[in-house]
């Protein structure tokens, strides 16, 4: 093959008619409330991982009910299960339990 | 025999002035353009956030209207507003002691929005389309299928430089909540997604329903606008947005592409201004303050009510209507 | 496709009397098409049009890729008005997507601010010491074939009609980003269903295809194919739309763009060797054309006097679809007789001798 000396960049669109929504629609199912997300972003603000590093729950969380899983495994790693960001939701969504859904699940999708 | 209101438009706020006004002892006459009374919400199904069939509102109030004896004009379209009346099209006058005008609003031609490709692509279609379709009791694709997959976009023709619309619509969120579900309801294995730029829920129990929406029929709602829609195999209908909370763009072919269209200034508006009213930037009629002259157009002897003015939902168009009845009596000294 | 909104985006178009002013790649690109612009004009609508040899590029690559400086390339475009006037003419015929993006933006640079061209007008006149008046009529050379695309059927001795099944051909057709996106009251049809080349494909017997990626860019975007390391944009996006229309089986793509036919032509080419893909029949690519080239086999022209030898894809099935008399031999022939040379064999030609 000749060497062109560049690939073909992949599109970088969340593509909703190819991603597998088997785990999130399993992650749902047992944390419904995680739907009435309106993304006020309390969560993030108040987090205390999110205060030192890039760890964003909001976006990881809407990432994986888009069916992007790649990894979010390893994003909560970096929750320390403290539980302010229950606290201040004004949703009521049980964020602990996200965490320990995706880490329990989504263990495949790892970088 | 009292003194005689000419009432512009036939739909609810309409109506419901030339009710408080007879009840004062006015003698209001409406002039409607259309073949029949009701408005813009005769052509709905059922109403938000209720689900209420819209027949168990506009029923009772025509029967109101008939049992007051008010004197009704159908295929009246007004063209121009004269001394102490209206003059309608193809000739004829309208006279009274006052004018209370309850023309409404326009629908947004989704035309206008050429890249979503309405009237152009299969399976595109409009909120007032929908209406329809739930009122003749079958919702399907072109195809004849029913949706696995139904898209609604939010505020098509709202907020929108490109079409001059700076304005927000108001009702259309909550509009696509409730079509949302009436659709989930019908198609219980359907996906459902809303595309939206903020969710506007101003009214009582709009917000709940928001909720319900999220949390008992697993609608999706996706923020980011539509930037295009595009035709594919099987009419199908491919759309792009992005998803700006997770910053990506995002893209999906869905079987059915519902637009959310707004409100626009009623084409006749143009026609008050030749008479000495005042169109205001958004193309509804400018009221004389947003106060406590609401309803009061700052011409003597001309009201208004209703979504002529704004955009409003029934509610606020039934209280402009009893409003203007006030300050109508009180300028007749009725 | 309902594509009846068209109509309400109609630009005058000159019927007579064209200033051409060239492009710079597209000679090298599809050497035989403005050639045969000249000829249908000229020779088979019986029109004026003058080819100037005095003109020069428009600059318009140098200025997207941020080395050509505004004021500069308006002085340039303004010469180029000094010369369509020198040659008593008014309408000028542009035949690059990227000028004619280049003309429209002047023009309304100085319609917007009128000490602009003032400015300009002035280092024109300290530069060369010419004068300039403003084109009556700009149009785009699609624009021009389109406006006599019922003349070309008229004497048409071939049409896109598969000449086996009897079937319309179809086509895809592909506008560039500089015909209406910037203003899309310079498009024919508008920015969202341009009807400019589809008119051309349905007046001579071909139907349309839409596909969900047609208004997407080709990734051409000038920086991202001139710099080595940012190919990949480029070329992603022309799989993009290639990926989009290979399902509708196209039988050609059609172009009005320097750029897009040359990537949606040559990076087919690319993406085979990279990835082993081919989006045409039998394992082989799309064959691309100009609308010159497409107006040309309509009109009955030789295809190797139009050039189609220089292609990446091979023309050739295109050809015997539409049922046009050629001489396999005389592809790599130049007019005198000389032999050119062939290409090495690619995956999107294989299977064509």
């Amino acid at each position: 093959m000749p060497q062109f000396g560049f690939s073909i960049s992949q599109p970088r669109a969340v593509n909703l008619d190819t991603n597998d929504f088997v785990p999130a629609e399993k992650l749902l199912r047992e944390l419904p409330e995680l739907q009435s997300c309106i993304a006020c972003g309390s969560c993030t603000a108040t987090c205390t991982a999110g205060n030192l590093t890039s760890f964003n729950f909001r976006k990881v969380h809407t990432l994986v009910r888009r069916g992007e899983y790649r990894e979010a495994y390893e994003q909560m790693d970096k929750c320390m299960l403290c539980g302010k960001c229950r606290l201040v939701c004004p949703r009521g969504i049980n964020t602990r339990a996200v965490v320990m859904k995706i880490k329990r699940e989504l263990g495949d999708y790892q970088r | 025999m009292g003194k005689q209101v000419v009432i512009v438009g036939g739909g609810v706020a309409g109506m419901q002035a030339a009710l408080s006004l007879k009840a004062r002892g006015a003698e209001p006459v409406i002039v409607e353009r259309g073949d029949r009374l009701g408005g813009k919400v005769a052509g709905w199904h059922k109403l938000f956030p209720t689900f209420t069939p819209v027949e168990d509102v506009l029923g009772p109030m025509l029967q109101r209207v008939q049992e007051a004896g008010i004197e009704i004009h159908t295929g009246a379209e007004v063209e121009a507003l004269v001394d102490g009346g209206v003059a309608v099209k193809g000739g004829g006058r309208f006279s009274g002691d006052a004018t209370v005008i309850c023309s409404g609003f326009d629908v947004f031609d989704a035309r206008r929005k050429e890249e979503y490709g309405y009237g152009i692509y299969d399976n595109v279609i409009t909120t007032v389309d929908l209406e329809r379709m739930f009122n003749e009791g079958h919702v399907a694709t072109v195809q004849g299928t029913a949706p696995h997959r139904v898209a609604f976009l939010h505020c098509v023709g709202s907020r929108d430089e490109k079409v001059g619309a700076h304005h927000c619509s108001k009702v259309c969120c909550i509009t696509g909540v409730k079509q949302a579900i009436e659709m989930k309801k019908l198609f219980p294995a359907a996906e459902i997604y809303n595309f939206y730029m903020d969710i506007r829920m101003f009214g009582p129990g709009y917000e709940e329903l928001y909720r319900r929406a999220q949390l008992e029929y697993n609608i999706n709602f996706v923020r980011g606008r539509i930037s295009e829609a595009s035709q594919a195999m099987g009419g199908k209908v491919q759309i792009k947005a992005e998803d700006t909370l997770i910053g990506r763009p995002l893209k999906m072919t869905v079987d059915m592409l519902v637009l959310i269209v707004g409100m626009k200034g009623g084409a006749s508006n143009a026609s008050y201004a030749a008479g000495g009213l005042v169109v205001a930037d958004n193309g509804f009629m400018q009221p004389l303050d947003p106060f406590c002259g609401n309803v009061l157009s700052g011409k003597e002897g001309i009201f208004y009510a209703g979504a002529v003015t704004a955009p409003k939902n029934i509610g606020d168009s039934l209280n402009e209507g009893s409003a203007v009845a006030d300050r109508v009596a009180e300028y007749l000294k009725l | 496709m309902k594509r009846n909104t068209w109509q309400e985006y109609q630009k005058e178009v000159a019927d007579d009397n064209y200033y051409y002013l060239r492009s710079c790649i597209r000679q090298n690109f599809f050497p035989g098409s403005e050639k045969a612009f000249v000829k249908i004009i000229r020779d088979e609508l019986g029109r004026n049009i003058f080819d100037d040899p005095a003109h020069t590029s428009c600059t318009g690559i140098g200025y997207h890729s941020d080395i050509v400086l505004h004021e500069t390339i308006m002085t340039v475009v303004a010469r180029q008005f000094s010369l369509m006037q020198d040659a008593g003419l008014e309408n000028a015929a542009v035949s690059c997507i990227t000028s004619f993006g280049i003309y429209t933006e002047v023009l309304e640079t100085w319609r917007e601010f009128p000490e602009v061209e003032e400015r300009i007008r002035e280092n024109l006149y300290k530069a060369t010491g010419r004068e300039f008046y403003k084109p009556r009529n700009l149009a785009h050379t699609s624009d021009i074939i389109f406006h006599h695309r019922e003349a070309i059927r008229d004497r048409a001795k071939y049409l896109l009609v598969n000449r086996r099944t009897g079937e319309p051909l179809r086509g895809v057709e592909h506008i560039g980003c500089h015909y209406a996106k910037i203003f899309p009251k310079e498009g024919i049809g508008g920015v969202e269903f341009p009807y400019v080349l589809a008119g051309m494909i349905e007046a001579w017997g071909g139907t349309v295809v839409d596909y969900p990626e047609r208004r997407h860019c080709c990734g051409f975007g000038f920086r991202n194919y001139l710099v080595q390391a940012n190919r990949g944009y480029s070329i992603g996006n022309s799989q993009k739309k290639l990926e989009s229309m290979a399902p509708y089986k196209p039988d050609f793509i059609l172009t009005n763009c320097p750029g897009c036919g040359m990537f949606l032509d040559k990076w087919q080419y690319t993406i085979a060797e990279i990835e082993g893909t081919t989006y045409g029949e039998d394992g082989k690519g799309i064959p691309v054309l100009t609308y010159e080239e497409l107006a040309g086999l309509v009109l009955g022209y030789d295809p190797w006097e139009l050039g189609l030898q220089m292609h990446q894809v091979d023309v050739e099935p295109l050809l015997n679809k539409m049922g046009i008399e050629y001489d396999p031999a005389a592809k790599y022939l130049m007019p005198n007789g000389k032999y050119i040379g062939r290409p090495a064999q690619a995956a999107v030609n294989m299977g064509v001798e």
